[in-house]
């Protein structure tokens, strides 16, 4: 028999959060879920609560799967870049004296004081046909007119690549600061040069690190919306510009629902793969 | 001394504006054991690491094998170390983390089978091979370490601080163990410690640093017997420092006041004349406590304490002059004195050292 008194206290104190939690996250899924199988009121307004499977069916219309296809390409990009730019800036950082380090935190950390949506405003400006970047451009000789910056794909690829660059800096930022460095000094003591020490001790003890980063930035680059619509001019439509689309333009709200639930099951697949993979990260051994 | 197989000479460093290392010069022959002891912050990892090559001196030059080693890099250095932490990967399990070397050096997996499993045996931890370092205990991790650190045969093995990790029984064990695979592979070692018992029942030699400087380089005995300063003689063993004039001079022998009261002494000091200022160190274990005069060496005090020390007793003895004298005596029937009563000091002229007062004030 359990002896253990059942205390109400811990119990009490967690309430708050665990009604936060139903009500606001909870409830919400729940309701989106529910949201995908009604069907769209016959007059475009609201939505009648009839089962169908009709918004799923739609998804496998050739053209939601070339955005879904678009979306993934562009998300894998934007990690790619992250994982080759933020490596190296979260490893320097990490190994750079106090002083340096905590400067460069704060660059990393400062712009999210404001706005994404403000930051991705002031990249339009910079961007523009006679923007600062060109100016500077012709400037220095380097262009004769201006150059077509804003509404690529360039564009829309830089602004993730901007936008979720941080994420990346940090995870491995706090990886590789987390590394006992003795770890490389052994490696170096037993006869590896400083790229074999990276290969067989750093690279795979960070790599959970990596990892985490590679989350943080994949999984907001498959739903982020507003950047595309801002640099790229609305020409790349994303899974998110999608769901934004179907809601609140073409008022499809069982559709957008369906979007969001496949975009879920989607991202919930990648994060176990990475729970899979996390959890061996620790026996990872790179020969 | 054998041939000498690693010379260090004048070794500076500094560390944002500290000087940690004031001119190290130290040779070590090959297979002997040599021993760096200090107080923490003296300078000894500091020194083990430019030996390794994982620290750049500002100043001196480090040799090994008669060929300067100093601007080689560490995995350049026929020299492995145990890190005081033991540093295992963690994410390799035993017979990797002991293998790295061996592969990096191109070693078949025949070769790397057999090495390790060598290496486990000297070490003894045989058919841990595939254990991870999170599933081995504090003295398990450690053998692997050492075990990683001998495989590719190093001319020199520098430890630092090895033992300190691990509990009294397991380190005094493993003290044995380690010398004895020191004698087995007859390769020297560079062993940092702050335990002067470690230092004194390993060694074949031992550097006594303090403040980047080394105090005192000899044979454990030399060091105990003999110690050259004030600093060594109170960081090695329980000493009293009795302050003493030179009162005359004669062949191997000093005269030595101590207030009113004179004794014969070593003539430790060479240069001292007549008049001079010196420290007489008695050793709590070397002094005894008697209600009567014994020999030529005595003072006379006032037992202030005795006190129960499991293999020992611990006395205290007050001096007229208020000094107290810490005193260890072998039982509780070598003291025949009940405290409050007046007591004698006396000592063997030959086992006390004589010592000059350095400008550091010493305990």
């Amino acid at each position: 028999m359990q002896r253990r008194k059942r205390k109400a206290g811990p119990v009490l104190l967690m309430l708050p959060m665990a009604a936060w939690t139903v009500l606001f996250v909870g409830a919400a899924l729940a309701y989106i879920l529910i949201l995908s199988f009604c069907q769209r009121a016959p007059d475009g307004f609201g939505v009648v609560y009839r089962f169908t499977l009709e918004n799923y069916a739609k998804l496998a219309n050739p053209i939601y799967e070339q955005v879904l296809w678009k979306s993934l390409a562009l998300a894998f990009q934007t990690t790619l870049l992250c994982l080759l730019i933020g490596y190296p800036f979260g490893y320097m950082m990490a190994r750079a004296k106090k002083g340096w380090r905590g400067a460069l935190l704060l660059l990393v950390v400062v712009p999210f004081w404001t706005n994404a949506l403000v930051r991705i405003y002031g990249w339009q400006i910079l961007l523009m046909n006679d923007g600062p970047v060109n100016k500077a451009l012709i400037a220095l000789g380097l262009a004769k007119h201006p150059l077509k910056l804003l509404n690529t794909y360039g564009a829309v690829l830089l602004g993730m690549v901007y936008g979720l660059l941080p994420f990346m800096i940090l995870s491995v930022y706090s990886a590789v600061e987390r590394m006992d460095w003795a770890l490389v000094e052994a490696g170096r003591d037993m006869g590896a040069r400083p790229w074999q020490v990276f290969c067989t001790v750093t690279l795979p003890l960070t790599a959970q690190g990596v990892m985490a980063g590679v989350v943080l930035t994949f999984v907001p680059s498959m739903a982020l919306f507003f950047i595309s619509d801002l640099l790229g001019g609305g020409n790349y439509m994303l899974v998110g510009n999608l769901v934004y689309n179907q809601l609140l333009k073409a008022r499809d709200w069982p559709f957008a629902a369906a979007i969001s639930v496949a975009l879920m099951a989607l991202t919930s697949l990648i994060l176990w793969a990475y729970r899979r993979m996390g959890g061996k990260a620790g026996n990872f051994v790179m020969f | 001394m054998p041939d000498t197989l690693l010379r260090i000479k004048g070794l500076e460093k500094s560390f944002e504006g500290t000087k940690v290392l004031k001119g190290i010069s130290l040779d070590v022959g090959s297979g002997e054991f040599v021993t760096l002891l200090g107080p923490s912050g003296c300078g000894k990892t500091t020194t083990l690491r430019i030996i390794a090559g994982l620290t750049e001196p500002d100043a001196g030059t480090v040799e090994l094998a008669g060929k300067e080693i100093t601007n080689l890099p560490p995995e350049k250095r026929n020299v492995n170390t145990v890190f005081q932490n033991y540093a295992l990967f963690p994410h390799m399990n035993v017979e990797k983390n002991i293998a790295y070397g061996l592969k990096l050096q191109g070693a078949d997996r025949m070769t790397r089978r057999r090495r390790v499993s060598e290496m486990l045996q000297l070490v003894r931890l045989e058919g841990y091979e595939k254990r991870m370092p999170s599933q081995l205990s504090g003295g398990q991790r450690q053998r692997v370490a050492i075990a990683r650190a001998v495989v590719l045969g190093p001319s020199l093995l520098l430890l630092d601080e090895p033992l300190g990790a691990l509990d009294l029984k397991l380190r005094q064990q493993m003290q044995t163990e380690l010398k004895e695979i020191q004698k087995t592979l007859g390769i020297a070692f560079v062993y940092i410690t702050h335990d002067q018992e470690e230092a004194l029942n390993m060694s074949d030699r031992i550097a006594v640093m303090r403040e980047g400087r080394l105090e005192q380089v000899g044979t454990p005995e030399a060091v105990y017997e003999h110690p050259a300063t004030p600093f060594v003689a109170s960081f090695i063993g329980q000493t009293n420092f009795l302050k003493c004039r030179v009162g005359a001079v004669e062949g191997n022998a000093l005269t030595l006041h101590h207030g009113d009261v004179r004794f014969p002494a070593r003539r430790d000091v060479l240069s001292a004349r007549e008049g001079d200022e010196v420290l007489l160190c008695l050793r709590a274990e070397r002094v005894k406590i008697s209600p009567i005069r014994q020999g030529e060496c005595c003072v006379e005090g006032t037992l202030a304490a005795l006190r129960y020390a499991g293999g020992s007793m611990r006395a205290s003895v007050l001096l007229a002059d208020g000094q107290q004298i810490a005193v260890q005596c072998p039982s509780m029937a070598a003291v025949t004195v009940q405290p409050g009563q007046k007591a004698y000091l006396c000592w063997n002229a030959e086992e006390a050292a004589v010592v000059r007062e350095d400008d550091h004030a010493t305990a």
